[in-house]
């Protein structure tokens, strides 16, 4: 506690006197000399916040990574569902992709419930990215000088890659849009309005599906550390046998999802799915 | 037996200066001296042949003040679970290159070689770190009962001695190892309910300004912690700041 000076003026007597439970503020009288013959007395140093929001803090900006993630792991294990419909055959997978757009009908028009269901996570990618690029700008700028040696004790791989992780799910998500719903792109120049014969056609090239198989990597690894993040950021692991379920979870999880979409494109590999 | 060692130590003369990493030979270390008396040994060498001595901040050298601070060889508080005062030079082989920086975070600004300020953890303490009661002669005990899981629980976070390892160690620079460490010890007991949401939101909106980042529960800290503190806490932390927007804060 180098600098520490009690009687700066941004510490106003009607705070202090009741402060308890700070006790190592007391600093040795010799460590304060020290520093003020190294620094000089800091007297117009940094500042307390006054009219503090909650809503404005990095663990808000959390928050909003956690329920937007929530989101998206509902997302992809209803999509992985119906992605392993796929071994049903031709027609189940495309019955199921057009069950779909008939959810709610005639309460909604075709398609209605898709659409919501989009717009939904649409609205949750946006505040999902914009809440990681605020956070990871924060994090460049709270060590701007790197250590020469660090190592990353107590940290998983998967914690350290969630950044471009993220960032290599967000590229093949743009990927995968344009090749199975926006554009309907066909690699073997196919009929696109199949579904199921534009996923066979698809998987066939063997590079688009190790393309595939490396975003499964990257989203099992992304989710075995964002399902245990979220349960830590939304406050349910406050016990070591909570914090343990937690992560169990988000490992089994990850796998789960993370093997259930490569079986499909795996199954076109070995001819099990085919047209 | 003695041990020789190559030290690379951060070298910076004041705050506004730049530093270098600068590498010293050490011969005749003995395994049990610590890791700070090693350091004086060093600093004895460099005065005798005139060279101004490595500055590194330590006050108890037991353990408890927090103030030895060091990253050693990528590790704050370098390979043990403990203080860097409480480490000793038997946890090092024969001819090994030690590195040792200081605390690597902007808002732990270098005062000088490996001393850092970090008066950012004061003004997180100012901001809630305390609980307001009338003082004068001591309450009865007994008046305020706290269930003993309370208490216990209270007790082990409050063994932060707010050194800044977790800052240390975190890739993102958060504090909220430290943050969850007062949020819980304070939150435990019945004395720190009625401030419990302003704390928690004036503490964390402190921290943000003071420019620590975000966590992203990696666990870095917990593991470099010399006193344990659990990353339940930082669960605490959150669930905490969750109530308090609830409470509309």
């Amino acid at each position: 506690m180098a600098c520490v000076t009690p009687e700066r003026e941004d510490n106003a007597p009607s705070e202090t006197s009741h402060q308890l439970g700070a006790s190592w503020l007391c600093v040795p009288r010799y460590r304060l000399h020290v520093a003020t013959q190294l620094n000089g007395p800091r007297l117009s140093g940094p500042t307390l916040v006054k009219g503090a929001r909650a809503s404005r803090t990095t663990i808000a900006l959390k928050l909003g990574m956690a329920l937007s993630g929530m989101v998206f792991l509902g997302f992809v294990l209803a999509h992985m569902y119906g992605n392993l419909k796929a071994f049903a055959g031709h027609d189940a997978f495309n019955e199921y992709a057009e069950h779909l757009r008939e959810i709610g009908e005639p309460m909604l028009p075709h398609g209605g419930l898709l659409w919501i269901l989009r717009v939904g996570l649409i609205a949750s990618l946006v505040v999902h990215v914009y809440c990681a690029v605020v956070l990871w700008r924060r994090a460049a700028k709270a060590r701007t000088t790197k250590y020469v040696v660090k190592k990353d004790t107590g940290a998983t791989r998967a914690s350290l890659m969630m950044r471009w992780g993220g960032v290599t799910i967000l590229v093949f998500l743009v990927w995968h849009l344009l090749n199975f719903t926006i554009v309907k792109v066909n690699p073997q120049g196919g009929e696109t309005n199949d579904p199921y014969n534009l996923m066979v056609d698809t998987f066939d090239v063997w590079w688009l599906t190790v393309i595939y198989l490396v975003a499964m990597l990257a989203l099992g690894a992304h989710l075995h550390h964002g399902i245990w993040s979220a349960a830590q950021t939304l406050g349910w692991t406050g016990t070591a046998a909570k914090r343990q379920r937690a992560k169990v979870t988000g490992f089994v999880i990850a796998l789960i999802v993370s093997v259930g979409f490569s079986l499909v494109p795996l199954g076109v590999l070995a001819g099990i799915i085919t047209k | 037996m003695s041990m020789n060692l190559t030290l690379k130590i951060w070298r910076q003369p004041d705050a506004s200066s730049a530093g270098a990493m600068h590498t010293y030979q050490l011969a005749d270390v003995s395994p049990d001296m610590s890791f700070l008396e090693m350091l004086d040994v060093l600093n004895e060498q460099l005065n005798d042949k005139g060279e101004d001595p490595i500055a590194f901040d330590h006050d108890c050298r037991e353990g408890i003040c927090g103030s030895c601070g060091l990253m050693i060889n990528g590790d704050a508080h370098g390979p043990e679970v403990t203080t860097t005062c409480q480490l000793h030079m038997r946890s090092f082989k024969d001819g090994e290159t030690i590195t040792i920086e200081p605390w690597r975070a902007d808002a732990f600004p270098v005062v000088k070689d490996l001393i850092v300020d970090r008066s950012a953890f004061d003004r997180i303490v100012q901001q809630g770190g305390y609980i307001s009661v009338n003082t004068g002669s001591a309450p009865e005990a007994h008046s305020v009962p706290v269930p003993r899981d309370d208490a216990l629980r209270a007790f082990n976070v409050a063994t932060c001695i707010g050194c800044g390892a977790c800052v240390a160690a975190c890739p993102n620079g958060s504090a909220s190892l430290f943050m969850g460490a007062k949020i819980t010890h304070l939150g435990e007991l019945p004395q720190g309910q009625p401030e419990r949401d302003s704390r928690v939101v004036n503490m964390v909106a402190q921290h943000d300004h003071e420019g620590f980042g975000g966590c992203t529960n990696i666990g870095a800290c917990t593991a470099a912690c010399p006193k344990e503190i659990p990353l339940d806490v930082i669960s605490q932390l959150n669930k905490d700041l969750r109530t308090a927007i609830r409470h509309g804060h």
